[in-house]
């Protein structure tokens, strides 16, 4: 079967004559990668990298007449992020954590990341205006400002973090379930989580509302996961999914103690088998010494309380908190492979692959250099027990793995790496070939039609690292696993039509210099600020 | 007459962005909102410029076209073994990203001025890490507001007004109406003791003893301020309490603040001049808190102990967070200092003194820091970007800066304009060239261009895309 590329899209055919042919013949083709969850810019990031000159002192990249230089190794600078990314295939990376206040930043970085096309999502569970709006139950005033956001921040998605728990967090306290009303705003995150659901739908937004949940990565709490799915179940219209829960392996924990921790995923599978209305990604830990960065303040604080490491934390007013804890996790450590364990138990119990997708969180489970492990971890039980049999014992005996003979072929591969996740992301232009497609493709060296994963897994392992070649925008930018084209990818954002404009423009004046330190028009970002921008214009019901 | 609003002032690590120009024939008559810092700037910034790039013929600088300083100052980086490629933090980021691109390019050493002034802030932040927040979190929740070591009253003028002390929160109200009334009650209490040795006769310049008793306003419950330093400044007047640590100590008062939030005994009087009872009294108001803050400033990194003292700092500030919330934040100086490190970090890994000789990005303060590379007299080409090392820097530093060849890019005519042998006299960013910059708690701002600069006059960003530009055609011509 042939592929045509013409003018960047997919096509019938193109006249073969003419055209520069690339013979892939008993090689594996995919859509370019998609990646929905992974820190790769803004000032979390790069805090991080400030942090940690350890991380990239062994870790260099040489420039190159064509690539600039730069330093990995779990948070890489920028150029080098974009390199790697395609150099493995991948040509869509969504970066998800931005705190409103300093989009620009993430902007910023997001231009200097080539290769890929990407776009971000504010973080708006803890932005006052959303706190006071569903207090008093104002979603369509509430709709109207986010809409505003998006465009202000050139934004893609809803992301909520660790809902109410980040206001409270400012006062260095935390929310402890569902129903906690958060301290001097008197709403919960249960209101929290469904007020921002309804206004995803009204704002007819592409992706759902991207969830990290209360009281991440605290033994027992896979019941707050499945709460925090069952809370907009009734939400849910036909099969579309109205919320994903991201790097679902930090919150898929049982037990009552870091001693007695066991996997939560059975149950956590068990529910998102018999519902659509969810989306997941694993968050997969990879045995390495990696940083840990997310916008949930109070969780980094416990992080940095269990190890001592170094901790950065930063507040931002009106919106927002983060943190950073750099962490190595051990292959001996019970509970790290435990974790280890969880994350592939989720991937493998859930049966629909288009309902759960590849990710390490990157860097928090590990950085996204390891994606081509997870592939043979999915794809080969020999490549689990090998890995197993190297584990803390006492993670061993409780891990489910042993009893999972699941393996993932090339095609669910393709799902969990790129179809699945452009399709949660709305992205209709990627994750497929088929015609009209961004002519974003990656070639594998592994023959799908010979090669037996489950056994040589390793020949997996090495196809997946570098791409024989990665086609971006209908140009070659990869080959043999080195650049060949730097290019600039896209940045998409979602430009939101409502019918209300003036007045949240007019509410939003009054109350800007009481509720932030900048001004008022200097807060959005022109879209001439962003080097390549890719806007996506939606209607909104409101 | 227009009036432009909303205008980011580039002076400070403040950066207001408040400031109202009026405009008249593209040149601003009024400023408004803005301290005298700033005003300054903005109304007489073009007062001493030179207007046209300089050549050194012959030891003279002499005027010359741009192509011809592009091409001069090309031939001296690429010429060059180790240039150094130094400044940076009075520029925009956009003029930063192509520095990087140039330094990378050439094989040289970038380094910004946080090698002379809060380096050692980030080296302890790499060892320790920082609990920091943007300034508005502490304007809405602050309730105990540290200065150690810096004087913003003098530094940063609209720091505490616009931040900090008299500043207006949704949890937690202005303290200006307190402040004045303490001013006035202090006025009066001078005069009558004015009155009273006048009739007494007696000397007037017998010092008052000094009060170590906490005053009552320090057991409130509103905004407190206190203010550590060596000296009483104007920002230790306006303070709720001024606690003078003799100088090179504040090392001992950290680690012993620290031991007394672990509620360790000290078996002392007197730690860095400061009874320990006294200090006992600070403790329990830190850890009693809401919400605390320390703002450091140079008399931190900059006195004996260096980084050390920053450490000291951020483990108290990581200790106080096991009973309350406390943060800790850097008086960062020039207006897009902030922005020169997080810039040079996203794109090498690393926040100053990097060098590209290996063709990749190598980190090593004390090693690939300017001053040290100068004082080993191992650069042999320097492009200095809105800074004037020759008036900062040590003599011996200078003297081996200005004996090789030199290139300035700098709005302002500076000893290190008149050392050079080719000046670029560029347009001022924030004025009359737009770009980014990052306030000192890493808010990215606009930074405006109000007026039409002057014909020969590029933005720095341009200038050194024709240098980078012209690099990348000489090394090509080389291969």
């Amino acid at each position: 079967m042939d592929i045509a590329i013409k003018n960047g899209k997919i096509v019938k055919k193109v006249n073969a004559k003419k055209a520069k042919i690339i013979d892939a013949l008993g090689m594996t083709v995919m859509p370019g990668g998609v990646d929905i969850h992974s820190h790769i810019a803004g000032a979390e990031v790069n805090s991080g990298r400030l942090l940690r000159p350890e991380d990239h002192v062994n870790d260099v990249e040489v420039k190159t007449a064509l690539t600039r230089s730069g330093v990995g190794y779990s948070i890489p600078s920028t150029f080098t992020t974009g390199y790697r990314y395609s150099r493995m295939g991948y040509t869509t990376i969504m970066n998800p954590s931005m705190p409103p206040l300093e989009a620009r930043h993430t902007h910023e970085e997001l231009d200097d990341t080539p290769m890929v096309d990407k776009a971000t999502y504010p973080l708006l569970g803890d932005w006052w205006f959303v706190l006071e709006h569903l207090r008093d139950d104002l979603i369509e005033e509430c709709a109207a400002h986010i809409a505003w956001m998006m465009t202000a921040t050139k934004g893609y998605a809803i992301k909520i973090v660790n809902p109410g728990g980040l206001e409270s967090w400012s006062f260095g306290r935390n929310v402890q379930n569902l129903d906690d009303p958060v301290p001097n705003f008197n709403v919960t995150p249960r209101e929290i989580l469904r007020g921002l659901c309804k206004i995803n739908k009204l704002l007819n937004l592409p992706h759902t509302i991207h969830v990290h949940t209360n009281n991440l990565g605290k033994p027992g709490n896979y019941v707050t996961a499945l709460e925090t799915m069952k809370c907009v179940e009734d939400l849910a219209e036909g099969n579309r999914p109205v919320i994903h829960i991201t790097h679902c392996q930090f919150c898929a924990y049982k037990g009552s103690d870091w001693r007695t921790l066991s996997s939560g995923a059975e149950e956590i599978a068990k529910y998102v088998n018999h519902h659509d209305h969810v989306t997941l990604d694993m968050g997969q830990v990879i045995f390495t010494d990696t940083t840990t960065m997310t916008a949930d303040g109070p969780f980094q604080y416990g992080l940095y309380n269990l190890t001592g490491n170094k901790w950065v934390n930063h507040d931002v007013e009106t919106e927002t908190t983060s943190g950073i804890v750099p962490f190595r996790y051990k292959r001996k450590s019970s509970v790290h492979a435990t974790q280890w364990s969880i994350g592939l138990e989720l991937a493998l119990l859930v049966k629909d692959p288009w309902k759960i997708y590849m990710t390490t969180d990157h860097p928090n489970g590990g950085p996204f250099t390891a994606y081509p492990k997870i592939i043979a971890w999915l794809m080969s039980q020999v490549a689990r027990k090998k890995t197993l049999s190297k584990i803390s014992k006492r993670a061993r005996r409780k891990s489910l793995l042993p009893s999972i003979d699941r393996e993932f072929s090339f095609y669910e591969i393709a799902v969990v790496t790129r179809a699945g996740q452009a399709k949660a992301l709305g992205l209709t232009q990627k994750g497929h070939l088929g015609i009209g497609a961004d002519a974003d493709v990656a070639v594998f060296n592994v023959n799908p039609e010979q090669v037996d994963a489950s056994k040589k897994y390793k020949t997996v392992r090495r196809a997946f690292k570098k791409a024989v070649y990665t086609i971006k925008g209908g140009e070659i930018v990869v080959k043999d696993g080195q650049i060949v084209k730097p290019v600039f990818g896209k940045t998409f954002w979602i430009d939101v039509k409502t019918s209300l404009p003036m007045e949240v423009n007019d509410d939003l004046k009054r109350k800007f210099r009481e509720y932030w330190t900048v001004e008022y028009e200097n807060y959005p970002i022109p879209e001439s600020f962003l080097h390549v921008p890719a806007q996506i214009s939606v209607k909104a019901e409101i | 007459m227009t009036v432009i609003t909303g205008v980011t002032c580039p002076v400070c690590g403040t950066f207001c962005d408040d400031i109202e120009l009026v405009v008249k024939d593209n040149v601003i008559i009024d400023v408004r909102n803005a301290c005298a810092m700033g005003a300054a700037k903005f109304l007489s910034y073009a007062a001493h410029r030179s207007l046209k790039p300089l050549v050194r013929k012959n030891g003279e600088l002499v005027e010359a076209s741009m192509d011809e300083a592009v091409e001069k100052a090309a031939k001296i980086l690429v010429d060059a073994a180790y240039p150094i490629l130094y400044g940076w933090s009075n520029t925009s980021c956009e003029a930063i990203r192509v520095g990087l691109e140039l330094a990378e390019e050439v094989g040289g050493v970038i380094d910004n001025t946080s090698t002379v002034c809060h380096g050692p802030s980030i080296l302890s932040v790499q060892d320790v890490g920082i609990a920091s927040c943007t300034l508005g979190q502490l304007r809405h929740r602050a309730d105990l507001i540290f200065y150690w070591a810096s004087n913003p009253w003098s530094a940063h003028p609209r720091h505490i007004e616009r931040y900090t002390m008299f500043s207006e929160g949704r949890f937690q109200k202005s303290t200006w109406r307190g402040y004045l009334s303490r001013l006035s009650g202090g006025l009066s209490r001078k005069r009558l003791q004015r009155a009273v040795n006048l009739v007494l006769r007696r000397d007037i310049f017998t010092t008052p003893e000094v009060k170590r008793r906490m005053p009552y306003s320090m057991f409130q419950k509103k905004r407190k301020m206190v203010v550590v330093d060596v000296r009483k400044t104007r920002t230790a007047e306006a303070a709720d309490y001024f606690l003078q640590v003799e100088p090179n100590k504040d090392y001992e008062l950290l680690q012993a603040m620290r031991m007394l939030i672990r509620d360790e005994e000290l078996d002392v009087d007197e730690v860095a001049g400061v009874p320990v009872e006294t200090l006992e009294e600070v403790a329990d108001i830190m850890v009693g808190c809401e919400l605390g803050v320390f703002f450091f400033g140079l008399g931190l990194t900059m006195s004996e102990g260096k980084h050390r003292n920053v450490d000291a700092a951020l483990h108290l500030t990581r200790d106080l967070n096991q009973r309350t919330k406390f943060l800790i934040m850097p008086m960062r100086g020039h207006f897009n200092v902030t922005g020169v490190n997080i810039v040079f970090t996203w794109q090498t890994g690393y926040p100053y003194a990097i060098d590209f000789s290996h063709g990749y990005p190598r980190y090593n303060p004390g090693e690939t820091s300017v001053i040290d590379i100068l004082n080993r007299d191992e650069a042999d080409a320097s492009l200095i970007v809105a800074s004037d090392p020759v008036a900062h820097f040590p003599r011996k530093t200078v003297q081996n800066l200005v004996k090789n060849p030199l290139i300035a890019i700098d709005p302002e005519v500076s000893p290190t304009t008149l050392l050079a042998d080719v000046v670029f006299p560029s347009a001022f960013v924030g004025i009359e060239a737009e770009g980014t910059a990052y306030r000192m708690d890493h808010v990215p701002l606009p930074l405006k261009k109000i007026v039409e600069p002057p014909k020969t006059c590029l933005s720095d960003e341009e200038i050194l895309r024709k240098i980078l530009q012209k690099v990348h055609k000489m090394r090509r011509n080389q291969n």
